[in-house]
């Protein structure tokens, strides 16, 4: 008998023998493609022509995508419910909005070469020791993947080894980030307080205000995109992701035979934690400003929501949930603002209702609806010609 | 150099200094001796100085009214509960009042709960997967491969607990039975030298019950298997030897007819005997 999951292959390339994952790549790149094609190729007046502004949207998009697989990876698969990963996020986009502080150097608006403009309007004298190394972009690259990968292993190693789980977990993550975001609002933090840090100009040498950029970033954020989502099925369709949805399900029992629950439990809340940094370091840029409101609960929530509507436990129903709901929001905050929530409410109740398995859970039923429709279909043929 | 290394090897010198994992000795007979052993909650003596042998490969059933201690003697083997006093020795080596629960159970003594617990939402397969001796670190874990000697031995198991067909079924749609099943061809994963089984056919149905004496007395011989039970039909049709406990020590041992014959278990069971 055939098994859906091929157990000798490599967890590296099991991804890439995988259809779902594989259409998932494909659609993925090749509407980035497109959408590069459309904005570089097409003249300015074509109906067919993206605008960078467009372009930059939806790299704003796939970040929000790239933190709801994250969310996914740990709330479907290992059954905890995060809501902090909004922290992670913002301390990946906190680092990485350190670099751009940094780059601005003395073209700032009081010109000075080592200060950041909020500092030298706090009358500090030199910069934090925590602030030396930003101004090298791979030492604030590394500290994207560090940041928040630090904090949720402390948090977590705290967290798991004493068996907090379920709805005690998620208020400690709620806590967490709350936390935070009051302790990044203080200007004594040296982050720039309620201001956050923003007036950013070059990445990496380029222009953060020039299209190229805003593209570049674009096509970072799909990479990125694509790179987390195969690191999630890797680690999903590996024997330590069959391990997690042991532990999310039967947690005494997986203890029982044998495995450490608080370490598989641990492990894959950081890698969770550090895919949800990029995510936040690749946002930063393209809306230009990372300030403490990214901390906010509400955020928080929101993301869970994206994977809620999606799909839990598919990854790519998180993508789908992500891209909607950020999409519906641009559309209804232009149209009615004041409605937008009363909407993401009846949106999040019609489909818990409707479809408790989100989009994604449509997509499955439809398949095996064909699947089932298929053989029997078959068997009247056969009946036929008998 | 060689004769100083196999003078100064501690195991050759007193069997004591032996490290103690080495394998289970059964040279002696029992792979399972309880002595004296005693355990009170709160006043109320729950097992009383209890004496019980379990033979190499032996099946044993062990019946009670309820109270009697079954469940506490399972806790006690398995080191969930220290007793008050005396002794429990697995072979003539390992003393598992010296072991944690985890270290009991890589050692070799499978316990099955009363209430299935399989992971629902893993195929039959995965589940024995999962249960198979193996390194259960993360990292390895996440980079495990299963060679043809795993996918052998998964066979194997499969074929045992008759679910050979609904391998790659989730185990949620399992029947009651089937999973009991599952849960008990996950412990077989782990190869162990004893099998403890709490009620395994509580809420089955006739034909299940058929399948899983079969089932029990197939393990027999290869591991030892103690089944605690209630179900007297079910315990005459495995049985070859039969413990009754009351009141936290034992009343009578012996085959199933002799055992029933006796007065004083008539008199403890007094008509729940069918």
């Amino acid at each position: 008998m055939a098994h859906a999951v091929n157990y000798s292959q490599s967890w590296l390339t099991r991804p890439f023998t995988e259809r779902s994952t594989l259409t998932f790549l494909g659609v993925l790149l090749g509407a980035v493609a497109l959408v590069t094609f459309l904005n570089l190729a097409m003249p300015q007046d074509s109906a067919l022509h993206v605008s960078t502004y467009t372009v930059t949207l939806m790299g704003k998009y796939l970040c929000y995508a790239l933190l709801a697989v994250a969310v996914d990876l740990v709330w479907g698969y290992l059954g905890i419910l995060s809501l902090g990963h909004g922290a992670f996020f913002a301390l990946g986009g906190y680092a990485m909005g350190m670099y751009l502080m940094r780059q601005i150097g003395d073209r700032g608006v009081y010109g000075n070469p080592d200060l950041p403009d909020f500092m030298v309007f706090l009358n500090w004298q030199e910069l934090p020791w925590y602030w030396s190394g930003f101004d090298m972009a791979w030492f604030a690259f590394i500290m994207v993947l560090l940041a928040p990968g630090i904090l949720a292993f402390v948090f977590g190693y705290l967290a798991f080894r004493s068996r907090v789980t379920g709805v005690y977990l998620s208020i400690i993550t709620q806590a967490l980030t709350f936390a935070l975001m009051l302790a990044f609002f203080r200007n004594e933090m040296g982050f720039g307080g309620n201001n956050g840090l923003t007036d950013f100009m070059d990445i990496l040498g380029f222009d953060l205000r020039t299209d190229g950029a805003r593209l570049g970033l674009f096509i970072a954020s799909g990479i990125a995109l694509a790179l987390g989502y195969i690191i999630c099925r890797a680690i999903v369709g590996s024997k330590l992701g069959r391990v997690s949805v042991a532990c999310r399900d039967a947690e005494a029992r997986t203890r029982f035979i044998g495995y450490r629950v608080e370490r598989v439990q641990l492990f894959v809340f950081v890698v969770s934690a550090m895919l949800a940094g990029v995510a936040g370091a690749l946002y930063v840029p393209q809306v230009g400003i990372i300030n403490p409101s990214e901390f906010s609960p509400l955020f928080s929530i929101e993301v869970v929501v994206w994977v809620a509507l999606g799909g839990r436990a598919t990854l790519y129903g998180a993508v789908i949930g992500a891209l909607i709901v950020n999409y519906a929001k641009t559309v209804f905050t232009g149209v009615m603002p004041d409605a937008w929530l009363f909407a993401l409410g009846a949106l999040f109740v019609l489909v818990t209702v409707f479809l408790p398995k989100g989009i994604a859970g449509l997509f499955a039923n439809l398949g095996k609806k064909k699947k089932a429709d298929s053989p029997a279909n078959s068997g009247t043929e056969q009946e036929a010609a008998a | 150099m060689n004769l100083m290394t196999e003078l100064t090897r501690r195991d050759r010198v007193f069997d004591f200094l032996a490290p103690t994992q080495s394998p289970v000795d059964v040279r002696h007979g029992p792979i399972l001796y309880l002595e004296g052993v005693s355990v009170s909650f709160d006043g109320f003596k729950a097992i009383n100085n209890l004496n019980l042998t379990i033979d190499d490969g032996e099946l044993r059933c062990i019946i009670g009214p309820n109270g009697a201690g079954k469940t506490t003697m399972m806790d006690i083997i398995t080191g969930k509960t220290t007793p008050d006093e005396g002794s429990v020795w697995f072979g003539s080596r390992h003393n598992l009042l010296t072991m944690n629960e985890p270290e009991i159970a890589t050692l070799g003594i499978g316990r099955k709960f009363q209430k299935p617990t399989v992971f629902e939402a893993l195929t039959v397969f995965e589940n024995l997967e999962l249960s198979m001796a193996a390194d259960k670190r993360v990292l390895p874990s996440l980079r495990s491969r299963l060679a043809g000697e795993h996918y052998d031995r998964i066979d194997e198991v499969l074929a045992i607990i008759g679910l050979k067909a609904l391998e790659t079924r989730q185990a949620g749609i399992l029947s009651h039975g089937q999973k009991q099943w599952l849960e008990i061809g996950m412990l077989l994963m782990q190869k162990p030298r004893l099998l403890l089984v709490d009620e395994p056919v509580a809420g089955m149905t006739e034909q299940e019950m058929e399948r899983t004496a079969e089932l029990l007395t197939g393990l027999a011989g290869k591991q030892s298997v103690v089944v605690v039970e209630h179900d007297m039909g079910f315990v005459r049709s495995i049985a070859r030897n039969v413990t009754v406990l009351h009141q936290g020590s034992v009343l009578a041992e012996g085959s199933m007819d002799q055992v029933s014959a006796d007065p004083e278990v008539i008199k403890v069971y007094l008509g729940e005997d069918d």
